[in-house]
């Protein structure tokens, strides 16, 4: 079994983002960037699935400008075997990026593709869920448990309600939630050896897929900011307040 | 123009986002039908006749519909989606996983989870975790919006009496299989519409100490909340996880108890009218959103907070 995973770049989950004077986004110089953390989920879930042995190969890909290589690299650096960067200049929508990985697909012939659940800069949550409408796979999403089958995903799946299990036929797609595992860090070893695997280099353009914009951004925002609040001394006071202040009990 | 929503329902009653989604699904365009797409889910569909915001409901009903998995629901949707300007549903899971399928069938790059109507074509919606507004504009001929329902009030549920048409089924998914759903029974108030919310952190440090917050819960009449890292410790279970990949509630009062605050979790409660912080380290990031902050051990904190309220006779069900 082959499975494709796809990482993107994002900043870096820790980071306070700033909002640009002129809103035309964030300040994205000089700013720590990393993996989309749920991708780190996908990747770990890979190579967990290759050394139980039911997977040969590890291929991991990235859309985006020349820098989303890092993300490929760390990916090797964990355990994948090889890496496609689709290059790529400004925004790229999920629905083109799902264009793009159909078409790696349609070359890799992968017989799963995971990816995180939601990217934590757009947060859109549309990718994998758009490539499995255009592969016409089925899709798993939220996983937080995956349990691989002769010719079957059973997933568990994390949804409003609590939790739901569904069987997917291979191949197929799967989202990945925090939840699904632990993603280990990359020992300097293999940090190293991950630098002598081999990635592979596409234009986006080259594949014949549209990439322009159909959302226009017109303006980001700072969001309204709160009231600074009050620290009360004791429990009796915190009661009164809101009782007599907020009155809210 | 007109616009299609895609009704969340268990085929036997009209989940409550729907209906917050019915309000900003109006605010697009007046013409506004829903796709009731279920098993038997007659009532469903009466119930949301009744909406008047609601000019037209249509119902597709065959068992293979009773799992709402997309692989079934998004041939059908499509089918439908010909004669609309817009296809809408709320962003919760329910529209989360369905929602993009459609949208990648139609051609349509989908606007997820909007805060607000600006005009049919425009929206606001939250990026990084909501520390960010964007307006965006969609210049797709047809449209595929999730909205975010905390957002937008519920609309009515009575006064209305549109006429329910039946549409035909599509064929069945041979991809996918459902197998089980666990749902958590609880006769608490739901996470995202209760009206008073209190959650818990890794603060709490068992899944035991969680019934101090369940007494206060109780008290308050409230839902119970959590971090993220309450529930991957495992204190409690992922229905209860608020924030940027768990859920959005915007309750009158949250109460963070044992909660540092990360902006993943602020993403998920910050818009609440009234928020309280309890936690022992006073330079918690949660104390800066938090109109009234209590430095204390909330292991002492909180059985005095319900003895407290338990003094009072005015609390608001």
């Amino acid at each position: 079994m082959k499975i494709l995973v796809a990482v993107k770049r994002v900043i870096d989950y820790n980071v306070q983002i700033r909002v640009k004077e002129d809103g035309t986004g964030v300040v994205t110089d000089n700013v720590k960037m990393s993996t989309n953390p749920p991708d780190d989920n996908a990747v770990e879930e890979a190579v967990k699935i290759k050394e139980a042995g039911k997977a040969k190969e590890i291929v991991a890909v990235t859309v985006g400008e020349d820098k989303a290589q890092e993300t490929v690299r760390k990916a090797l650096a964990v355990g994948a075997d090889r890496g496609i960067h689709v290059k790529v200049e400004g925004i790229i929508e999920p629905l083109a990026v799902s264009k793009v990985l159909q078409k790696i697909v349609d070359k890799e012939k992968p017989d799963l593709v995971f990816m995180g659940k939601q990217a934590i800069d757009d947060d859109c949550n549309q990718t994998g869920q758009m490539l499995a409408a255009l592969l016409n796979w089925p899709q798993a999403t939220f996983a937080s448990k995956i349990e691989v089958k002769d010719k079957s995903l059973e997933v568990t799946r994390e949804v409003d309600e609590g939790l739901e299990t569904i069987e997917v036929n291979i191949p197929a797609i799967v989202t990945c939630d925090l939840r699904l595992n632990e993603p280990r860090y990359a020992s300097l070893p293999n940090i190293m050896k991950a630098k002598k695997k081999p990635i592979e280099q596409i234009n986006a353009s080259d594949l014949g897929v549209d990439t322009k914009q159909r959302i226009e951004q017109i303006k980001v925002e700072e969001p309204p900011k709160r009231k600074a609040g009050i620290k009360v001394a004791n429990v009796e006071e915190l009661v009164q307040k809101l009782k007599n202040e907020a009155k809210v009990i | 123009m007109s616009v299609l929503l895609i009704a969340e329902h268990n085929n036997k009653e009209v989940k409550p986002f729907t209906l917050n989604a019915i309000t900003a699904g109006s605010q697009i365009d007046q013409d506004l039908h829903v796709l009731v797409i279920g098993n038997k889910a007659d009532e469903v569909s009466k119930s949301i006749a009744q909406v008047p915001n609601v000019k037209k409901v249509i119902q597709i009903d065959h068992e293979i519909y009773e799992n709402y998995l997309p692989e079934n629901f998004s041939p059908v949707i499509i089918k439908q989606a010909e004669n609309y300007s817009h296809i809408v549903c709320s962003a919760n899971t329910f529209g989360k996983n369905l929602m993009p399928r459609v949208a990648a069938l139609l051609d349509t790059s989908q606007v997820s989870d909007i805060i607000k109507v600006i005009s049919p074509d425009t929206f606001l919606r939250p990026i990084y975790a909501g520390n960010a507004f964007a307006t965006v504009k969609s210049t797709d001929k047809k449209k595929c919006v999730t909205i975010r329902p905390t957002s937008f009030d519920p609309a009515a549920t009575s006064g209305g009496s549109a006429e329910i048409v039946k549409a035909e089924a599509s064929e069945a998914t041979t991809l996918t299989k459902f197998l089980k759903r666990e749902e958590v029974k609880s006769d608490r108030p739901e996470l995202g519409t209760a009206r008073v919310v209190i959650s818990g952190g890794r603060g709490m440090q068992s899944g035991d100490n969680f019934k101090l917050i369940t007494a206060i819960a109780d008290k308050l009449n409230a839902a119970i909340g959590a971090s993220r890292a309450a529930v991957d410790a495992g204190y409690i279970t992922n229905d209860h996880q608020v924030g940027q990949t768990g859920k959005v509630v915007v309750p009158d009062l949250y109460i963070a108890v044992g909660i540092s605050g990360a902006i993943q979790h602020l993403a998920g409660m910050k818009e609440s009218k009234v928020i309280v912080a309890i936690n022992k380290d006073g330079e918690a990031p949660i104390f800066s959103v938090a109109d009234y902050g209590l430095e204390a051990d909330l292991f002492e904190a909180l059985p005095q907070f319900l003895e407290e309220l338990n003094k009072l006779n005015t609390i608001q069900k």
